[in-house]
């Protein structure tokens, strides 16, 4: 990042600020979630081989050869294209962003808002089960409801289901929390009152006046979120819970094929679906990251604070 | 959130250390008693997930017994009754610390969590080492370095650490360092002839590397150290990248604080500042996230162990449900659950005892 920056003298003064790491910060994030978006929609197109193609006109793959003109990062134990694979994979990886995006925010949002609002025993029993469940590693979760769905050997619904499903168990806790501990505050305020005086029955309160001042701090909990279902599904397919080869091509499934092939020495099967999955997920952490520095104004730009020294204390430069 | 304020409030009014303490047992009895609907929601969860796909001996031996064979192995192991009947019986056993007989080799699940427990305690402990040897001091020199370049790349590394899944960081570094620098071995606890001399010890612990130390044989802890480092390291910097950045803010947190200012004003130098002055408060949170980091060392673990052939819980657990023995399963996630409730609560009480105000 620092080589990239020092190419560019007109940015270089703005790092020091702390601006200018949060705006490379952004921006890296920004490109990076774009260039996984532009793959995933466009992957077809990009792609020279289909995720399940085994063989083209001049016949069979051939398995675990090397890269070549034909095969830019060579082909898998299963003779699959690598390259293929590597950009199909991302458009498994957004299905599952949705999907557990989909399934994490309806129901925390709802029941967060409900709970919080109306308060008494059913909140306590619910703050109660989301401390539980928030506890609980995510990738267990996901390996038993994949078992569930699909007895463990998935299609690309079954897989992307279980991971989307566990994803959404550790989630919705979290939604639920933050929006519930919002609600709370707002629901304090002299304009909840005044809706409630003039006789605003409680669904309108709770969706026009209550919802809309809650849900802000949102944003940031999609893209952690949107991190932990790739690497959720990632974790599940390596260990043979994913998404058959032939349903959809997925990084994690690739890089538990390719365990073997590391230890014989060959790179080009384990390589790519793996960088997939960082820069996806720098992306989105990236893009988390400086949308937190921008919520948090102690972090946001040093020198706005008077506190602080302006050439920070124990510099010893 | 009114009751820590009165909690607090009353701790100030009243000055003998009686009334605090008291507080804090009656807090430490109802956090204690918490663990137990925690484990119970978890165990339950995972019991009826597990009995939606069916019983566990269709699962693991469906396609090979006759339809009278099967019957016959189901009645004999209860599996036919009433599902809540089934569900008591399961918790009850649990309670009495029985969990139950594997379906596929038919060995009690507790011995299965006692043999394969250490290796994954052992392992634990590496990462934990890594993580606190790494994040601690790097976070210092971020945040001294604050905005700067240091700052930067570090920030960018426990990005890195988090974004790059624990088996990708394994599969790396074996390709690496075992594989092209072949400098250290890519696989296992131990080598073959140091598994057999460690296993053949008069009484074992389980964890290689105190059996290893116990015989006084050198080349046996070189052999344990020397599997050690790869796995640990994998799972270690998951958490490194953690601890990191927990330091990196709370270190710029006292670092602007008022009695720091006054320190440096009074001449302290900015090295000693940094270590005498503004460390050791921002080094209490770690205590916290360190055990709120089991859970995600526990599902981490399962990957490393994968990815390495490291015989621990996680090795077995995903063992066990290629196999489909869900006695198994339930048995290691239960133990998991309980793991991380129990130590949920040891961070509360740890957060209690350091900071009055979260009691209630």
């Amino acid at each position: 990042m620092t080589l990239l920056l020092t190419r560019r003298p007109p940015l270089r003064p703005r790092i020091r600020t702390g601006a200018g790491v949060q705006r490379v910060m952004l921006l890296t994030g920004l490109v990076l979630t774009g260039l996984f978006l532009l793959t995933a929609l466009l992957g077809p197109l990009l792609a020279p081989h289909g995720y399940a193609q085994l063989t083209d006109s001049q016949g069979l793959f051939g398995t675990q050869q090397h890269p070549s003109g034909g095969h830019p990062l060579g082909t898998t134990i299963a003779g699959y294209d690598v390259l293929s694979r590597t950009i199909w994979g991302a458009r498994t990886a957004l299905l599952i962003i949705v999907a557990a995006l989909l399934l994490s925010v309806v129901p925390g949002t709802v029941l967060g808002l409900v709970s919080g609002y109306l308060g008494g025993r059913p909140d306590r029993l619910l703050v109660g089960l989301a401390d539980a469940l928030y506890a609980f590693p995510p990738l267990l979760l996901a390996i038993v409801m994949s078992i569930v769905i699909s007895g463990g050997r998935s299609s690309l619904t079954g897989g992307l289901g279980a991971a989307a499903c566990s994803v959404a168990v550790s989630f919705v806790p979290q939604y639920f929390r933050v929006v519930r501990a919002e609600v709370i505050r707002v629901k304090a305020e002299p304009f909840v009152d005044a809706a409630r005086v003039i006789g605003t029955g409680p669904w309108r309160i709770m969706t026009r006046h209550v919802l809309r001042n809650s849900v802000r701090t949102l944003p940031l909990i999609f893209t952690i979120n949107a991190s932990e279902s790739i690497l959720t599904l990632a974790g599940l397919g390596f260990l043979g819970f994913g998404i058959e080869p032939n349903s959809a091509a997925e990084w994690g499934y690739d890089l538990n094929r390719a365990v073997a092939d590391v230890t014989a020495g060959i790179w080009w099967t384990a390589v790519p679906p793996g960088l997939g999955i960082v820069l996806t997920v720098l992306g989105t952490t990236l893009l988390s990251e400086s949308l937190t520095d921008l919520a948090d104004p102690r972090l946001r730009k040093r020198g706005t604070t008077p506190l602080l020294p302006a050439d920070g204390g124990a510099d010893d430069e | 959130m009114s009751t820590p304020t009165q909690e607090t409030t009353g701790a100030v009014g009243t000055p003998a250390d009686g009334a605090a303490g008291h507080g804090f047992a009656r807090y430490l009895v109802v956090r204690f008693l918490l663990i137990f609907p925690t484990v119970l929601i978890l165990v339950s969860l995972v019991f009826f997930l597990m009995r939606l796909t069916g019983d566990p001996i269709s699962a693991a031996f469906g396609d090979r017994l006759t339809p009278d064979q099967l019957h016959a192995k189901l009645h004999q192991a209860g599996y036919d009754r009433p599902l809540l009947s089934q569900y008591l019986d399961y918790l009850r056993s649990l309670a009495t610390g029985d969990f139950g007989r594997t379906v596929t080799d038919n060995q009690p699940v507790t011995h299965v969590l006692t043999t394969y427990g250490s290796a994954t305690v052992e392992l634990a402990f590496y990462a934990l080492l890594v993580a606190l040897a790494v994040g601690v001091p790097l976070g210092m020199v971020a945040a001294s370095h604050r905005d700067r370049a240091p700052d930067a790349a570090l920030r960018l590394f426990a990005i890195l650490t988090y974004a790059t899944p624990v088996f990708f960081v394994g599969l790396l570094l074996k390709l690496v360092f075992a594989i092209w620098l072949g400098w250290l071995p890519s696989s296992g606890r131990a080598g073959t002839a140091v598994q057999l001399f460690l296993q053949n010890q008069t009484s074992t612990t389980g964890v290689y590397l105190i059996d290893a130390l116990r015989s006084g044989d050198a080349t046996a802890v070189a052999d344990v150290v020397r599997h050690a480092v790869l796995p640990g390291l994998a799972l270690g910097l998951l958490v490194a990248g953690v601890l990191l950045r927990l330091v990196r803010t709370n270190l710029i947190g006292t670092l602007s604080a008022d009695y720091v200012d006054a320190a440096r004003s009074r001449g302290v130098a900015p090295l000693r500042l940094l270590t005498h002055h503004a460390t050791r408060p921002a080094l209490i949170p770690v205590v916290t996230v360190l055990g709120l980091q089991v859970a995600g060392l526990l599902g981490g673990a399962v990957l490393t162990e994968t990815t390495f052939e490291w015989k621990g819980l996680g090795y077995e657990l995903a063992h066990y449900l290629t196999t489909r023995d869900f006695p198994a399963v339930q048995g290691i996630v239960a133990l998991f659950a309980v793991v991380v409730a129990v130590t949920n609560f040891l961070v509360d009480v740890v957060a209690a005892l350091i900071d009055p105000r979260v009691r209630y």
